[in-house]
């Protein structure tokens, strides 16, 4: 191995990483509030990349008819609430968000031709299907066992992840798509030649990474989220609404997963079942954190991605053992150093 | 307990209108899971087949089993012991195919799988009696590929194939078929069907400096390495197997597959076949009835697999029906004999000519050697 081959696989192994990080800390995010072990993750990255391809390609993406089919859902057993509590003031904005919004969108969709947008028009759209779909999960699946304990809620988390790739392939088909490529630009690091894409992957990554950082240090909402993290009973003594919390960190979890999506889909085939492996390389990073720390997952989940390009170059059979493996070590450091703290339920 | 009961009083009605005279043919596919892209199309299939043979109605029993072996075991008694049919077509991929040899064997039903395997039907065993199979074995499909090397002067090869069953077999026969035609495997990597990079192994394999490389995937993640060699400026030839042979990886691969071999059986190309080849006919009907279902361009060679193993059946059934009845043991073993003994039977995937040892009977006219030019398979004259 020269130091050619060593800097192109780093540089691998970075771009991947970059995406793995983000969803390391959607994972993290979503633990923290909710303590939802969130398995599906990954699906969020699968439906927004093809869901994008599908606008590219002129076609109405199936994801349409989840957003309608939860809206409609949400909006029935929500409102039945609402009526046999006599809180009927509630239903107007029920509606506004389960019905008036996905039925907005199918509207949209219906009235341009996607293929012709200009491609950030497609990218806005594919969010604008994709995000509500966090909350809605988090409304008709979490909600109503959100006092139950993690495992119930891990239990949840796999019935949803089923659900997601069942209709995955029910929408996109069994086989894998590409989207158009951001930029066809690239750029030359000494010695090194980058494509505009894993430039973008990485500019995005660091860009979003960032704003979330401003988002929790700065916002009023990310705060109450830090608060429900850390004392889940005290952010409600201080009137924090952990379902508002919950749906928030859903919709933060559905954005992150979209648009990690949306970026490695021009440089990755992307099928109905590929964002489970890529999601489950974020929690392998996420562990790394001990589900808790956000810098610690995001550095484990690049330390993911180097791992993988370069035993990819030597010892290709055994590349998804060696990432997988990677969490024993960890675990055993993990438990040896850290205090336990019995959790209470 | 009502609807139970209901449930029950349902099922024996639909038992009693199928039980008499029609012929029940068990079908398990991978119609979802990992061989979703091949158990689809073979599914799709189905649906085109005849419904009446030799005055008999026919009718196919379509289960699920999700590309997964305990699922396929599952169906196939719930085929045999529920819906008591008279064959089976089955499995989609080897694994499965595999699982079910014994379970057919015990019940003495013949049975037809769709799957590339040759140890599905080898060695031939009292178990193995009761199996045929479609598609073409790995190892015919490897000769044509190292014919079609040595013969454009490659000196040295580079293998890629799935970390799964289907790059260990391609491994298997390819390592042994280029070696007795004296080509050099100077690299040999596995990625994953899932992979978003296979950047490692590219690298390996361009600083290897084959003069071809081969790579042993199927559907469309058979791309992604050819996309990556081609990023790295890999100028060399590139050969894929017959797995790739769908519009999908057409469309996924986009001008990065232009130039590549393949071998494919004769469906692939079945307009571009000389109108002497006696298996024009048969697979041009294959794909205008699936067209003409599904829209142009739509059809696969997956499907024809199974397309080919109704054509055996229907094949077979006449014969079987002078000795037995539907439904009975005398008819399932008729059957089986009568499979047993098709000659020159025109499939759109080659020239079935089975025997007591070959329970295939594919000669070389099974394949034929494809190369993408301008984004469509071209036959190779």
């Amino acid at each position: 191995m020269d130091m050619q081959i060593a800097l192109l696989l780093g540089q691998d192994g970075i771009t991947n990483g970059a995406i793995y990080a983000l969803l390391a800390l959607a994972l993290v995010l979503v633990f923290a509030v909710t303590r939802v072990i969130f398995i599906p993750q990954g699906e969020f990255v699968t439906l927004g990349a093809l869901t994008l391809a599908n606008l590219q390609a002129g076609k109405t993406p199936g994801t349409i008819w989840l957003l309608l089919g939860a809206g409609a859902a949400i909006a029935v057993i929500d409102c039945t609430i609402s009526l046999r509590t006599g809180t009927i003031r509630r239903i107007p904005r029920i509606l506004l968000w389960s019905v008036a919004y996905p039925c907005g969108t199918a509207l949209l969709l219906f009235l341009v031709n996607p293929a012709e947008l200009p491609m950030l028009a497609q990218v806005v759209l594919s969010l604008m299907l994709i995000m509500p779909l966090g909350p809605m999960i988090y409304r008709l699946a979490f909600q109503p066992v959100a006092e139950a304990s993690v495992l119930v809620l891990l239990i949840v988390s796999v019935a949803v992840h089923l659900t997601l790739v069942g209709l995955g392939l029910l929408f996109f088909g069994a086989e894998g798509s590409r989207t158009l490529a951001f930029s066809d630009a690239t750029f030359k690091f000494g010695s090194i030649l980058m494509s505009g894409q894993t430039v973008l992957v990485l500019a995005s990554s660091a860009l979003l990474i960032a704003a979330l950082f401003w988002f929790f240090e700065r916002t009023l909402y990310g705060k109450a989220l830090r608060a429900t993290a850390i004392n889940r009973t005290g952010a409600r003594l201080m009137g924090i609404s952990t379902v508002m919390a919950g749906r928030l960190s859903f919709l933060l979890a559905a954005m992150i997963g979209a648009l990690s999506g949306i970026l490695i889909a021009p440089i990755a085939t992307i099928y109905y079942d590929t964002g489970f492996l890529i999601g489950l390389k974020g929690f392998v990073g996420a562990i790394v954190g001990g589900l808790a720390s956000y810098p610690v997952a995001a550095a484990g989940a690049l330390l993911v991605g180097l791992l993988e390009a370069y035993s990819s170059f030597w010892a290709s059979a055994f590349k998804e053992v060696l990432v997988f493996t990677l969490i024993i070590p960890v675990l055993m450091w993990r438990s040896l150093t850290t205090h336990h703290v019995e959790q209470d339920e | 307990m009502r609807v139970k009961l209901l449930l029950a009083a349902l099922s024996i009605v639909t038992m009693a209108s199928q039980a008499y005279a029609d012929i029940n043919v068990g079908v398990s596919l991978s119609a979802t899971g990992p061989a979703a892209s091949l158990g689809i199309p073979e599914k799709n299939t189905f649906a085109l087949m005849p419904t009446t043979i030799a005055g008999q109605k026919i009718n196919y029993i379509i289960l699920d089993d999700a590309s997964d072996t305990t699922k396929a075991v599952t169906n196939t008694k719930k085929l045999i012991s529920e819906d008591k049919v008279d064959a089976i077509i089955g499995s989609t991929i080897t694994p499965n195919s595999l699982a079910m040899i014994d379970v057919v064997a015990e019940a003495e039903t013949p049975m037809i799988a769709m799957a590339a395997s040759a140890r599905i039907i080898e060695p031939m065993d009292a178990k193995r009696r009761w199996v045929f199979k479609t598609p073409q074995n790995d190892a015919q499909m490897a000769i044509a590929i190292t014919q079609h090397m040595s013969k454009a002067g490659v000196k040295s090869v580079a293998f890629i194939g799935f970390s799964d069953a289907y790059g260990e077999g391609w491994w298997n026969e390819f390592s042994k078929m280029a070696e007795a035609r004296k080509i050099k495997i100077v690299a040999n990597e596995r990625y994953n069907r899932a992979d978003t990079s296979v950047t490692g192994q590219v690298l390996k394999l361009i600083s290897a400096n084959p003069d071809a490389v081969l790579i042993a995937g199927s559907g469309t993640p058979a791309a992604l390495p050819q996309k990556s060699l081609k990023e790295r400026g890999y100028k060399g030839a590139i050969y894929q197997t017959h797995g790739v042979a769908n519009n999908d990886f057409l469309r996924v691969g986009g001008k990065d597959v232009e130039g590549t071999w393949l071998p494919a059986g004769p469906v692939l190309v079945a307009g571009q076949l000389p109108d002497a080849n006696p298996l024009k006919k048969a697979a041009l009907e294959y794909v205008k009835k699936y067209e003409a279902a599904h829209g142009a361009g739509s059809v696969s060679t997956f499907g024809a697999h199974a397309w080919d193993a109704g054509l055996l059946l229907a094949h077979a059934v006449p014969a079987a029906l002078k000795k037995g009845k539907p439904g009975t043991k005398e008819f399932r073993v008729a059957l089986r004999d009568a499979l047993e003994t098709t000659k020159e039977l025109a499939g759109a995937h080659g020239m079935f000519n089975m025997s007591p040892s070959d329970h295939l009977g594919f000669d070389q006219r099974a394949y034929v050697m494809v190369q993408i030019k301008d984004g469509k398979w071209k036959l190779q004259q």
